[in-house]
């Protein structure tokens, strides 16, 4: 007898949801090592992580908060891989979107009711254009993506650096950053006493969109076919290239758009710390929604909660808050195991007489 | 290197290479040994070679996501071990890094020996590796072997060679250079463990490789190159020669790169099957 894997012939619709549930179970219970390692009390730990983040009106409205540009970029990364573009410069597009904001927040020159639609336009676009670049790339030229992608997220970073560093550093700060948006530019406090933004709302509306997009729209089954099968999507009468820069160009608006929310609603300017590896979260916040844009939500608000929860946990039980980074990882591995079980499975089988 | 010549991309390299820096620091900050930090440093590496080999050889998994998932969790773990170990000093902690080893005569050449033949073991180990390198992928039949595997494995398993096993042994073998690759940056150049010991260049190593065409010579080439335009830019920057944002230099790898790729691609020198997980049932 052994174990062998098994080719599904359909995947069943509750596995949908036990999957995710059960890589982020798996990666709970693998990191309670470390916190043993660390000397807490597992249980104490995990309840002061979730407690502290989900547990009040602050904490969760902090959550929420941070879980406002892994959403953008969970859509961001859901989108491309969908179509197969593998854009792992979700990271370098938020930066995009961010700086482009930035720039059109602080101008003085503009009517003061215009700045908010123009950065948020003007982040999408900056963000889309990034993203461009590498799928031409990819199209033109044949150079791989993720390499593409992964190298402009240094390119962006660096050139960010050197301009806040040099022509675009504000006089009046001692550090490395950009000047701050104008007041009128700030994105509007949904709820008094939190920090609750604008970007917020926009996420939820983008997570909604993009899944009437994937969904709903002929441009979103084109997306979709050039993914599973670009041969019977040309075929079919699709037009390949249009589709792919498209994809691109969504993907990296929607990280833009994660960088718009962060500069108008949280920081109002740009600086080295503006992205703790966003981008980043963005890829295991989408498989672990299996690219499902509405899954996108719960999956960022997971990782939002450990990324605010982690604090307090370290404040209080002494494990090292960089626990969070790696829940991140083994939650990545974890899912893209559990994944195997969507289409393979697990059968025992009588070993086979050679 | 190895690993791509075999068919798979290892993107773990830059948290193998962080966790190598962490764990070789330190295995040597409490031994007193550097040797044993180094040792420490390649049997992480080989660990995570062998969880990369896990994923994606034995599971087929997205080589792209495997490695990220390596690289986030490798991190991770670097940073929560060391501040476990170390907890937040105000200084911190160093060790007595490697001392250089001057060859004897040939250090004393004007203009090139001190910076060819005075420098830490580890460099001088780096420099054999090349040769070495390129002598047992281009003349041994181990070397030819993994070769195949990466161009077309299938031709590969029908020859009688074993393609998972291959896998493994060539991201074992990376994964252990990447350990003490780390463990060089944290226990010879700079000789304290910082979270930006890395920074990055586990990303630029494959850049290099792309760049040197998946060649042993032309990667140590282009990593030489990549190397003395860094130093150079030190020096440029300190002396106040010039003034250029020396972000624009940290960004150069990544552009030369992007470049080279969109200007090589045609040519396609590429390992045919990289990416490409293998599994026999399927064919």
């Amino acid at each position: 007898m052994r174990l062998a894997l098994e080719l599904r012939e359909r995947t069943p619709a509750w596995l949908n949801l036990a999957l995710p549930l059960a890589a982020v179970l798996a990666t709970l219970v693998l990191c309670s090592g470390l916190i043993a390692l660390a000397g807490a009390d597992v249980l104490e730990a995990y309840l002061v992580l979730f407690s502290s983040a989900l547990g009040s009106t602050f904490g969760l409205s902090e959550t929420v908060v941070k879980a406002t540009p892994l959403i953008f970029t969970g859509l961001a990364v859901a989108v491309a891989f969908r179509a197969k573009f593998w854009n792992i410069g979700a990271e370098g597009q938020l930066l995009a979107g961010a700086m482009a904001a930035a720039f059109i927040g602080a101008r003085e020159g503009l009517p003061a009711w215009s700045l908010v639609p123009l950065m948020i336009v003007a982040g999408a676009i900056a963000g889309g254009l990034w993203a461009a670049l590498p799928a031409v790339l990819k199209l033109r030229y044949r150079v791989d993506d993720v390499v593409a992608t992964l190298m402009l997220n240094f390119i962006m970073f660096y050139s960010m650096m050197a301009l806040v560093d040099g022509p675009w550093k504000d006089p009046l700060s001692g550090y490395p950053d950009s000047p701050d948006i104008r007041l009128e530019a700030e994105f509007p406090v949904l709820l008094s006493a939190t920090r609750l933004h604008l970007g917020v709302l926009l996420a939820a509306f983008a997570a909604l969109g993009v899944w009437f997009l994937m969904r709903g729209t002929t441009l979103g089954f084109a997306i979709r076919a050039v993914g599973e099968n670009p041969r019977a999507a040309r075929h079919g009468g699709i037009d390949i290239l249009r589709t792919a820069l498209l994809t691109a160009v969504i993907s990296g608006g929607l990280a833009g758009l994660a960088g718009v929310g962060e500069v108008g609603g949280l920081h109002f300017q740009v600086m080295a710390a503006l992205s703790p590896g966003y981008g980043y979260t963005g890829i295991v916040i989408a498989m672990l929604a299996r690219l499902n844009p509405l899954g996108v939500v719960p999956a960022g608000l997971f990782f939002a909660a450990v990324l605010t929860g982690a604090e307090a946990m370290s404040r209080k039980t002494g494990v090292p808050v960089f626990l969070a980074d790696v829940i991140q990882g083994t939650a990545l591995i974890c899912m893209i195991v559990a994944l195997l079980f969507s289409t393979y499975r697990l059968r025992l089988r009588r070993a086979q007489a050679h | 290197m190895f690993t791509e010549r075999a068919g798979v991309l290892n993107l773990g390299v830059e948290g193998i290479m962080l966790l190598g820096a962490m764990t070789g620091f330190t295995a040597a900050y409490f031994s007193g040994s550097l040797w044993l930090g180094v040792a420490a440093a390649a049997t992480t590496g080989l660990a995570f070679g062998a969880l990369m080999g896990l994923l994606t050889v034995s599971l087929g998994l997205s080589q792209h996501v495997s490695g990220l998932g390596v690289t986030l969790l490798c991190s991770g773990l670097a940073f929560f071990c060391y501040r476990l170990v170390f907890g937040q000093p105000s200084q911190p902690p160093h060790v007595d890094a490697f001392a250089t080893q001057p060859i004897p005569f040939l250090s004393d050449i004007p203009g090139v020996g001190p910076a060819l033949f005075d420098q830490f073991a580890l460099v001088y180990i780096a420099f054999l590796l090349v040769p070495l390198s390129a002598w047992l992928l281009y003349r041994t039949p181990w070397g030819l072997n993994l070769r195949t595997v990466g161009e077309n494995p299938q031709a590969a398993a029908s020859a009688g060679v074993g393609v998972a096993g291959l896998r493994y042994q060539a991201l074992l073998i990376s994964g252990m250079l990447m350990g003490v690759a780390g463990a060089y940056l944290s226990i010879a150049q700079f000789n304290a463990f910082t979270f930006g010991v890395v920074s990055g260049r586990g990303w630029v190593c494959i850049a290099l490789v792309v760049l040197g065409q998946w060649d042993p010579w032309r990667s140590a080439a282009a990593a030489l190159l990549f190397g003395s335009v860094d130093a150079l830019q030190l020096r440029l920057q300190s002396s106040g020669a010039i003034d250029l944002p020396y972000q624009l230099f940290l960004m150069l790898p990544f552009v030369v790169t992007i470049v080279a790729m969109a200007v090589l691609a045609r040519s396609a020198r590429a390992p045919a099957a990289l990416l490409t997980p293998f599994r026999k049932e399927e064919r």
